[in-house]
This record gives C-alpha cells, sequence and structure tokens, in this order.
C-alpha cells in the first residue's frame, strides 16, 4: 500500500476514534463521575445524529418527495445541527430522568437499555418521521465547498478533534469545582450525600442531561462524517457496548483516559479487522464474531487485572485551589 | 430545642417507633440508651427526614420539620452521623469535608465555567475551614488520603468533622463510641464536650457503652419498645428499676 493510503486510513481511524472519544467523555460524565447507569447511549447516539441531519437537511422537493419522507428540514449549517442534536438530546434525558432518577440505580439501567431500542424502532417503523430504514442520506458537510473532497477528512478531523477539546475543557472545568464534588458523593455514598444537605436528584438530573448533550453532540458529528444514516447503524453492539469497554479501558472517573480509551479499543477494533484478511478461509467468515469476542476478553482481563483502567482516577481532583 | 410528639413509625408489623414523646433542651448533650431494637436509630432517621413519620410531629425550634427532604432538614442545621460510617470512600478526607457547606456557588455549574474567580474565592474558605476542623479532631496529617483507608475509629472522627463544617446546631451521633479504643474515645468526649461548651452545640447521641453515658451525657433518656420510658441525671437513670427491667427483661427482677 502506498504511503497516502495509509495516511488517509489513518486519518478516518482517527475521525471515528474522536467521535467515539466524545461518547465516552459523555458517559465519564454519568458513570464515571456520578454512577449512573446509562446503557442505553446507542438511543442518544440516534437522536443526536438524526435531530442533526433533519436540522441540516432541506426538505426534499420534486420527485425525492415522493421517495423521501421527514417530518421536517430546515437546510440551517452545520453548527446548528450540532446545538440542536445536543439540545434535543438533553430534553429527551430530562423526561427519561423524571420518572427513573429517583430509583435506584439498577432500574436507570432497564430504562435506558430499553428506551434506546425504542428510539431505534420508532425510527424504523416510522416512515414519515425520517423516512424509516432507508434512513436520510447526502447529509451536508462543514466548508466542503471550499475543499477538494479527496482532503475533506484532514478538514473533519480538524473538526471533531476541536469539539472533543471543547468537551472536555467544559466537562473538566466542572468536575474540579464542587459541582463535580458533589456528583462524585452521591457516586460514593447516595444516603450520605443527601444527609449532607445536598439535593441529589437535581445532580443526578444535571449529570445526565449534560451527558446526554454530550452524547448527542458525538450522534451530530458521526452523522455528519458518514453523511448517510439509517437506524441499522444504532444497534447496542456499536452504540453502547463498545463505549462502555472504551471508558473501562481507558479509565472511569478520568476524562484523559476515556479519550485514550476510546482511541485504544477502536485502534484495536479495526486493526483485527486488518486482520482478518490474513486468516486462512474457513475462518474468514467466522471473524467478525471472534472480534466481539476478542473485545469481550478485553473487557475482563482489564476488569481483572486493572479495574481502574489504564488511567485511574486522579487522587487530587477538586483542583480550583493551589 | 428538639421536641417530638406522639411519633409513631411501624415497618410491615413491627411497631418501630410507637407514640414516642421527648424533648431535647438547647445546650445540653443528651444521651439516649435502650436495649437493641428500641427504636433509637429509626428515630434519628426520622428526625433527620429518611423516614417520613406516620404519625406525631417533630419540632425544631418550634417549627415543624417532620416530612421534610432530608436535604431541606439539613439546612436547618440539624446534622448526624451514621452508627456504620458513611464516607466518602475514594475522595480524600479534605474533600469529604469540603462537600459538606451548603449552598456553595460552584455547585452550579455555569458559576464553574463562567465566574470562576468568585468560585475559587469560595473555595479557599472552605479549604481554610476544612483544613481547621481536621485540625482539631486531629486528622490533619491525613487530609491527602482516600476516607477509604481510614480505621474504624478515625472515619468515626472524620463523621463528627463532617458536621462540624455544616456549622450545625444540633448532631445527632449514632453510636460515635462504637469500635473506637480507648485513647480516641477520650478524644472523641473532649471533642464533643469542648463543641457543646465553646461552640454551645447541642448534641443528642446514642451509645451503648454506659462509661461513655454516664460521662458526658446529662439528661440521659432511656428508650424502650419505641416509646420514652424514663429520662433522668445519669446517677436517677441507674438507680430506675424500669431501666433495669427493659434492659434484662422482667424475670431478674
Amino acid at each position: 500500500m502506498e504511503i497516502g493510503g495509509i495516511v488517509a486510513y489513518l486519518v478516518s481511524l482517527a475521525i471515528l476514534a474522536g467521535i467515539y472519544a466524545v461518547f465516552t467523555l459523555g458517559l465519564n460524565i454519568q458513570w464515571g463521575y456520578t454512577g449512573l447507569f446509562n446503557i442505553g447511549i446507542a438511543g442518544f447516539f440516534c437522536i443526536g445524529a438524526y435531530a442533526s441531519a433533519l436540522i441540516t437537511t432541506p426538505m426534499p422537493t420534486g420527485i425525492y418527495a415522493q421517495y423521501v419522507h421527514q417530518i421536517f428540514g430546515w437546510n440551517l449549517p452545520f453548527v446548528f445541527g450540532i446545538l440542536g442534536a445536543a439540545l434535543v438530546c438533553g430534553f429527551i434525558a430530562f423526561l427519561i430522568g423524571i420518572p427513573t432518577l429517583r430509583l435506584r440505580e439498577d432500574y436507570l439501567a432497564i430504562a435506558t437499555i430499553g428506551i434506546a431500542e425504542t428510539i431505534r424502532l420508532v425510527f424504523n417503523n416510522e416512515q414519515w418521521l425520517a423516512n424509516g430504514p432507508r434512513g436520510l442520506m447526502g447529509l451536508p458537510q462543514p466548508l466542503q465547498e471550499w475543499i477538494d473532497p479527496k482532503h475533506y477528512n484532514y478538514i473533519y478531523l480538524v473538526i471533531v478533534l476541536l469539539i472533543m477539546v471543547i468537551v472536555y475543557l467544559l466537562i473538566e472545568r466542572g468536575i474540579r469545582s464542587p459541582w463535580g464534588r458533589v456528583l462524585r458523593a452521591i457516586r460514593e455514598d447516595e444516603v450520605s450525600a443527601t444527609m449532607s444537605g445536598k439535593d441529589i436528584f437535581h445532580f443526578k438530573m444535571q449529570s445526565l442531561i449534560f451527558g446526554s448533550m454530550v452524547m448527542g453532540i458525538g450522534g451530530a458529528l458521526y452523522a455528519h462524517y458518514t453523511k448517510a444514516i439509517s437506524p441499522d447503524v444504532f444497534t447496542p453492539l456499536y452504540g453502547t457496548f463498545i463505549i462502555w469497554v472504551m471508558l473501562m479501558v481507558g479509565g472511569s472517573g478520568n476524562n484523559k483516559g476515556a479519550i485514550l480509551g476510546a482511541f485504544v479499543v477502536w485502534g484495536i477494533w479495526t486493526g483485527t479487522n486488518f486482520m482478518t484478511d490474513l486468516l486462512p478461509y474457513t475462518l474468514k467468515a467466522r471473524a467478525p464474531y471472534i472480534r466481539f469476542l476478542l473485545i469481550g476478553i478485553l473487557l475482563e482481563v482489564i476488569l481483572i487485572y486493572r479495574p481502574q483502567g489504564l488511567l485511574g482516577e486522579e487522587k487530587k481532583i477538586s483542583k480550583m485551589i493551589d | 430545642m428538639l421536641e417530638v410528639k406522639g411519633l409513631l413509625k411501624s415497618f410491615g408489623g413491627v411497631q418501630a417507633v410507637n407514640d414516642c414523646s421527648l424533648n431535647v433542651q438547647k445546650g445540653s448533650i443528651t444521651g439516649l440508651i435502650g436495649p437493641n431494637g428500641a427504636g433509637k436509630t429509626t428515630l434519628f432517621n426520622l428526625i433527620t427526614g429518611f423516614y417520613k413519620p406516620d404519625g406525631g410531629e417533630i419540632l425544631f425550634k418550634g417549627n415543624r420539620i417532620d416530612g421534610l427532604p432530608p436535604h431541606q432538614i439539613f439546612r436547618r442545621r440539624i446534622c448526624r452521623t451514621f452508627q456504620i460510617t458513611r464516607e466518602f470512600a475514594h475522595m480524600t478526607l479534605l474533600e469529604n469535608l469540603m462537600v459538606m457547606p451548603e449552598n456553595q456557588l460552584g455547585e452550579k455549574i455555569w458559576n464553574a465555567w463562567f465566574r470562576n474567580e468568585g468560585v475559587r474565592k469560595q473555595e479557599q474558605i472552605f479549604r481554610d475551614k476544612a483544613l481547621e476542623v481536621l485540625e482539631f479532631v486531629e486528622l490533619i496529617h491525613l487530609k491527602n488520603e482516600y476516607a477509604k483507608n481510614l480505621s474504624g475509629g478515625q472515619k468515626k472522627l472524620l463523621e463528627l468533622a463532617k458536621t462540624l463544617m455544616a456549622d450545625p446546631q444540633l448532631i445527632l451521633l449514632d453510636e460515635p463510641g462504637a469500635g473506637v479504643n480507648r485513647t480516641l474515645m477520650r478524644k472523641l468526649v473532649e471533642n464533643i464536650k469542648s463543641l457543646c461548651l465553646d461552640r454551645g452545640v447541642t448534641f443528642l447521641i446514642i451509645e451503648h457503652d454506659i462509661d461513655l453515658v454516664m460521662n458526658l451525657c446529662n439528661p440521659v433518656i432511656v428508650m424502650s419498645e419505641g416509646k420514652k420510658l424514663s429520662e433522668g441525671t445519669p446517677d436517677e437513670i441507674r438507680g430506675d428499676e424500669r431501666v433495669l427491667e427493659a434492659y434484662l427483661g422482667g424475670q431478674y427482677r
């Protein structure tokens, strides 16, 4: 393979790893710092992607209108897509939080996994909403008019990394303040936190909403990268499970760890895809399942031998002073 | 200061607190003793809002507080410790204490983002206060240690230190002496006495260690079967036949 091909491949790998890092950062707010067991990331991924797609595409006209149905199409720039995705996900998280956050954490897990599947099936079955199983195509990419499509991925990588860094800085600043300290107190002991005068329902709600908004941004970044989305993308494996593995590997309760985990796991995941070409013919057909197995084994090895992840939680977190 | 009137609470068929009435005087160190299952801890859980009473009233400085959520009762400056300590395990001692002050500016995330200076100033005040409290309970050398690494007795001291961060007017201590060695115990007793005398904090203490109760508390309230059995000075309680009966059962008379 020529050198240019390898670079292009690495760039596309880094874009997706960067997008997954955004999801992992979102999950880190909820699980790493607050102990909220959200296993419905795919739902926010899906909503974020569709929200941005609907905001940035025009309403189909002419002959397309017969084949493509969507509830609205505002034809707005990319930035509005990102912001819209965050706002819609935040609102959905608020609605989910009202009944579930007063319950014990296990119930949040059950509720979120169910809601994520429901969201995916709604987009699959409701044709009028976003074109059902065929999904939406031709999503606009920022700055695409000015750049040769051959080199476009470099620009998109910069955009993804920029947004990832902004999200990282916002979370860091929140977590190292008294706000983050209360979240961690809730994670450690809810009863003790409420007896310390903290209104834990509101703090858990803020954490759920903030984390879900970040996930919505991740969904929007994904949608504009692939330029086409359909409900079959947002499965529990790619939308939820792999993100959990990333956080566990990188280090729950550490934002740098969340980003590192995303790059490491995505690197292994796509790297093994490469290697399947080397397998003998008889094993090739089974390769995808072997890869699932591999990720599962990786998670177990980490949980047994390094439960705190590659980078564990730092000891001194309230860093506003000294 | 604290008045409990006709309080009721049952769990299934068990009447844990049954028409319980008692008073805690301002500035006192009131002991609360009684056999296991007398309803002492349940009474604490009712006062602090962890449980809602089935009936009766709880008044703090003349205002009803029964039925309020725990964080609002905390804001009226009633603090408690737990029989089995509940520290924030993976947070340092300093952070454990700095969680406690109420209405921190930086507890709103937009202040943390956009009003950094104000938050920073407040953090400095809280940190200094936390250091002072750690000095008081003599845990200062462990300020950057995870709370989970403390010994059982040190965790009891940490619990007391956490309540001090909130400028409490009434502290409810649930078996502060259990599992604490003699030396630490003496320190604990001194701390409680000096808080009461110097800072005017009122205490209500559940304790099974009779020596500690007799040394520290006056008056002593005895609970049995969910209600107040008797109340008096330590000496009066020592001579009260009904108390002996409650602890040992009638047949030993």
